[in-house]
């Protein structure tokens, strides 16, 4: 298959200037270089997208990942290496960055639009579409400094969606406006996939890379630590995370205070029936003896969130050694299909990370019923 | 379903598509291409440059004729009355002179801001950035057209005609005054993000350079006849005059609009004022094609400049 981005052995290094002269004046009475260091912000950087594909990058902050976007986009030149791309490519780095507020909608689109690349004809011929999507038919001879947020991101968001490119890079805009915005979003970005088109996101969300993305790309300090499916490449992200996490003084609520050794349950499968009980014996080992909440988390194999526990709930409390905790769901309502289950401590205040593991193992649910949805509900009915 | 395998298909095939390589190194000729291919976006920035300044006055584009026109008042005022050159239709001469210098400051001080000022685009957008410089040249050129508009408009009230033969002439001019200003603004444009107060030197320069253009005074009457006799290394003094590559330009307006060599003066003593040089058509059109020709290459090496800077614009802003 023909790769449609391909990014090889690209670095970007940044040079930080410390009390930086920024002028010719001080340049001129102040000869020589002044201190500076340079940041390493992507480290030769390979992976390639194939048509049709939906990629998704994530890292922390500081991990590279915009920098990584920006090149691909044409925005910042890579130090070295190359990236070719095969297609016409659509920046979306920001909603509305080519707005000027002085000028109406009308203006705006026309403005936008060439810069997203399309020519006058192709804008004055999706120019209905774009303002019907934006709902903005009676604003849109007004300037848009008069513009509302959410009008504003409306009117910027209609136009990039309307851009017809063959790659779409997006970085973390869904996460602007607000909920039926962001669902709207979404739903685009479902249908591009359905077009054929490369999607290419960025997001500091796994939960939203999972949703959306076939195959994610981790990248840490620059590097490309993972490129493989979502899941196994959520898994490094997070054992990542949980690794670098910083360490308290007192080592006694450190990440890494206990080893998840084995998930098992007593009948040795992971397979139910709707409605059944499921028990789940978690073997560890407590490094030091520490307090603790126990947290499991279920997802869908879309990758959709179905259910995460209450991170100050189910109080657990160790001493060194290993320990096996028992976890029992009298009923679990669930309907057909498989569920990823991710499990493990957080401390005292149910925000630090002290154990975690990404699909120790996959649920299999069968339901017989004729009920949708991810839950089988029990409901009585009764009529007076 | 049908629809979804319609626009599957109307997918080009990724071994068609175009391809982009995105490195450190560009070339020139790939330069050219993203710039040609984004033509429609340096009309729209143009335009909406101009709208934007506009917009809120109620004369609107009027007022970009007021600052030339104060101008050429107080150059007027100063040199025809109170020094009293004695030169006839001195607005037309002076007229000449100052179309051309607007459209140097205009477009060089406008573009020499332009990366710095459009900082929110340039981070987050991707378009070859040389765009940008060059809608400085656009907006200029069409203020240029409102003063040409007028100035013709003020002949043909005096009753003064051009060298109508000579007409075509400006076109080339014209040219070589956008290829020079085009380059002199991306140089400049890239300059300005490493080092901010480049415009302020600018500025100041560009005052310098006004003086050192005969404008308000004629280079034939004045530097031509003072300098000739002065010879550094075996070269006339007013020749140096045409390391500037404006003075060509400014002449050749000055030839084709003011048209008159020799003039009588108002002075009480009616002299003869000899105003323009007495060069022909052939060597005008010669100069001028050199002009385009210089500019076209300083262009070029403007280009290559700028590709090697732009390339940390979006960090550096």
């Amino acid at each position: 298959m023909t790769a449609v981005i391909e990014v090889s052995e690209v670095n970007k290094r940044f040079r930080i200037h410390h009390e930086r002269s920024k002028s010719l004046k001080e340049r001129i009475i102040h000869p020589g270089q002044g201190s500076y260091s340079d940041v390493q912000a992507l480290r030769d950087v390979n992976f390639s997208v194939g048509t049709q594909e939906t990629v998704g990058i994530i890292g922390r902050n500081g991990s590279g990942k915009s920098t990584l976007l920006k090149c691909i986009c044409g925005v910042l030149k890579p130090t070295s290496g190359q990236i070719l791309i095969r297609g016409t490519l659509a920046g979306l780095l920001e909603l509305g960055a080519g707005f000027q507020h002085e000028l109406s909608g009308r203006d705006n689109v026309y403005l936008s639009g060439s810069m997203l690349g399309l020519s006058t004809k192709t804008i004055d011929r999706l120019f209905d579409s774009i303002v019907e999507f934006s709902e903005l038919e009676k604003f849109i001879d007004t300037e848009v400094k008069f513009y509302s947020s959410g009008m504003y991101l409306r009117l910027a968001f209609s136009v990039a969606v309307n851009v017809d490119p063959d790659i779409l890079v997006i970085d973390e805009i869904l996460a602007v406006g607000d909920e039926r915005f962001a669902t709207k979003c979404i739903d685009r970005i479902g249908q591009f996939q359905k077009e054929g088109r490369t999607i290419l996101l960025v997001s500091h969300s796994a939960d939203m890379i999972r949703g959306l993305c076939h195959r994610a790309v981790v990248l840490d300090q620059g590097q490309v630590i993972a490129d493989g499916p979502t899941g196994d490449s959520i898994r490094v992200f997070r054992e990542r995370m949980l690794a670098d996490a910083p360490k308290p003084i007192e080592e006694a609520a450190s990440a890494g205070s206990a080893t998840i050794e084995a998930v098992t349950t007593p009948s040795g499968r992971f397979n139910i029936l709707s409605g059944q009980r499921l028990q789940l014996n978690v073997d560890l080992v407590a490094h030091h003896g520490f307090d603790g909440h126990f947290m499991m988390e279920m997802f869908s194999t879309e990758g959709k969130l179905v259910t995460r526990t209450d991170p100050m709930m189910n109080s657990v409390s160790f001493s060194p050694g290993p320990h096996r905790i028992t976890v029992d769901l009298p009923e679990v309502p669930l309907t057909d299909g498989d569920y990823d289950i991710n499990l493990g401590l957080v401390g005292p205040d149910g925000y630090e990370v002290l154990a975690w593991r990404e699909q120790v193992a996959k649920l299999q649910v069968t339901y017989n019923g004729r009920g949708a949805g991810w839950m089988a509900m029990p409901i009585e009915v009764s009529v007076n | 379903m049908i629809k979804e395998e319609a626009s599957l298909s109307l997918r080009t095939p990724v071994d068609e598509r175009p391809v982009r390589i995105v490195s450190a190194q560009q070339s020139v000729v790939s330069q050219f291409k993203s710039i040609w291919e984004t033509r429609e976006l340096l009309r729209h920035l143009v335009f909406s440059e101009i709208k934007i300044k506009y917009k809120a006055s109620k004369l609107g584009v009027v007022w970009s004729m007021f600052n030339p026109a104060l101008t050429l008042a107080i150059y007027y005022l100063v040199f025809h009355i109170i020094v009293n050159n004695g030169v006839p239709q001195f607005v037309i001469f002076l007229s000449a002179g100052l179309l051309v210098w607007n459209f140097v400051i205009n477009s060089v001080s406008t573009s020499t801001g332009i990366v710095v000022d459009r900082a929110g685009i340039v981070k987050k957008v991707a378009f070859p950035r040389e765009i940008l410089a060059f809608s400085t040249i656009g907006t200029s050129l069409v203020y240029f057209g409102i003063q040409l508009g007028v100035t013709a408009l003020y002949m043909v009230i005096v009753h003064q005609a051009p060298i109508w033969s000579m007409l075509w002439i400006l076109p080339i001019s014209l040219l070589a005054l956008c290829l020079i200003c085009g380059a002199i603004g991306l140089f400049l444009s890239a300059v300005n993000v490493y080092m901010r107060d480049t415009r302020h030197f600018v500025d100041v320069f560009l005052m310098l350079w006004f003086w050192l253009t005969p404008i308000v005074y004629s280079y034939q009457h004045t530097v031509a006849t003072k300098l000739h006799s002065h010879v550094l290394l075996g070269i006339h003094l007013n020749d140096i005059f045409f390391i500037n590559p404006v003075t060509p330009i400014v002449m050749t307006f000055q030839k084709v609009l003011y048209a008159h060599a020799y003039v009588r003066a108002t002075t009480p003593d009616h002299s003869i004022l000899n105003m323009l040089p007495n060069w022909s058509e052939g060597s005008y059109v010669t100069m001028n094609l050199i002009l385009v020709g210089v500019g076209a290459a300083a262009l070029l090496v403007a280009l290559k400049i700028f590709g090697r800077l732009e390339g940390n614009f979006a960090e550096e802003l």
